[in-house]
């Protein structure tokens, strides 16, 4: 049913969300220190296990998928619900943030393609067809 | 107008049902506008982010609220949509369907470019917020979440309780980032040496927006967007994971 894998969905975020808490008490501040990405972690995880051992039936699978699916509509609505006129007066600083970082990150591909030439880990489907033509 | 009256309550009383509605009929508004008006070159769902966006400010405009187009009574659903609970909810679910043994087969220039993508996005933008007068460690690491992703930003302002207006900003950056790479990765393409898979998967693990690297390498050629998209799918999920936590720890040691 499409509510377990909804409910597993919940129990990762909210496990993770309780995680980062404690993490965040464990140095001292009152903050949520990597909870979203702990429960990210965990439902890989789960997922996994639960996928190899054959536990994971196409309906419990609908009820994560559906809210992976509807998470660019959420992010357009957080955007709406955002202070924008606020923001607008702090805008050079997200203008000069966003075109640095796409900058910086352009010049870094020849860099890091040349860094690691030999690993092995890239076998491409694209280039097992190419052996065989 | 009476008739507007003897709805309104209707739409005030569903208020998410409301948000649905609305938030579908602006997404279907910008893939149309995306597919007509740019031929695909800016993704829909960047469109879309820019006019959640300027509602957000028309919204700000008429009611002098902090909530965007959610401080508008009927359309206060879109404040529960886009909030962090469901918000975090979706993040999460996008998580499903990653596979380790893909991740493996990222190879070291995978994970390297990711790491060097996450935490080099972050200290250009924690240092850009600095240099512009945000110098505390929790909007320095928000706003360099934004230069991540629109979607690391916001993240990890919650997780450190950053100001809406720096929250805000993260998602500004973000936004331009994703434009920018959907918008000239053609026009860079043969300068950087992005014409083969190896160089698309570092490619995508480095800019790390989803959309801006699949929308960007789509119009540099389509045989490369699964070896960007593979590496990019990760990047958000690093960048929560190490923004709130190693990369903020880090910051706040600095300054």
């Amino acid at each position: 049913m499409a509510i377990y894998g909804t409910a597993l969905l919940s129990a990762c975020l909210l496990t993770g969300l309780m995680l980062g808490k404690l993490l965040g008490l464990a140095v001292g501040i009152d903050k949520n220190i990597g909870g979203v990405g702990i429960a990210m972690l965990l439902l890989i995880f789960v997922c996994d296990r639960l996928h190899k051992s054959g536990r994971l039936q196409p309906p419990t699978e609908r009820g994560i998928l559906f809210w992976s699916s509807i998470y660019i509509p959420i992010v357009v609505a957080m955007a709406a619900s955002q202070d924008v006129i606020k923001a607008v007066r702090g805008g050079p600083v997200a203008i000069v943030a966003g075109v640095l970082t796409v900058v910086v990150c352009f010049a870094l591909v020849p860099v890091i393609s040349r860094l690691g030439h030999s690993d092995s880990g890239l076998s491409s489907p694209d280039s097992s067809s190419r052996d065989e033509s | 107008m009476e008739l507007f009256d003897s709805i309104e309550p209707l739409l005030v009383k569903y208020s998410l049902v409301t948000a649905f509605a609305v938030v579908g009929l602006t997404v279907w508004l910008s893939y149309l506008i995306s597919d007509k008006l740019t031929q695909g070159r800016l993704h829909g769902s960047a469109i879309a982010i820019l006019i959640g966006l300027m509602l957000a400010y028309i919204g700000g405009q008429t009611t002098g609220g902090t909530r965007g187009i959610a401080d508008i009574e009927i359309l206060s659903g879109i404040g529960i949509m886009g909030g962090a609970m469901l918000r975090d909810l979706a993040i999460v679910a996008t998580a499903f369907g990653v596979r380790m043994d893909e991740f493996r087969r990222t190879g070291l220039g995978g994970i390297v470019s990711l790491l060097v993508g996450v935490i080099g996005s972050f200290g250009i933008g924690a240092s850009v917020a600095w240099a512009f007068g945000y110098r505390d460690a929790v909007s320095m690491t928000t706003i360099g979440g934004g230069a991540a992703t629109y979607i690391v930003g916001p993240v990890t302002g919650t997780a450190l309780k950053a100001s809406n207006e720096v929250v805000t900003l993260s998602v500004a950056a973000g936004l331009i980032k994703s434009i920018l790479v959907m918008t000239t990765t053609p026009y860079v393409a043969k300068h950087i040496g992005l014409d083969n898979p190896r160089s698309a998967l570092i490619f995508g693990g480095l800019m790390g927006t989803t959309s801006g690297v699949a929308g960007g390498l789509a119009a540099t050629d389509p045989k490369l967007v699964p070896y960007g998209a593979m590496t990019a799918t990760f990047y958000t999920g690093v960048g929560c994971l190490l923004g709130p936590s190693l990369i903020y720890l880090v910051i706040s040691a600095i300054v």
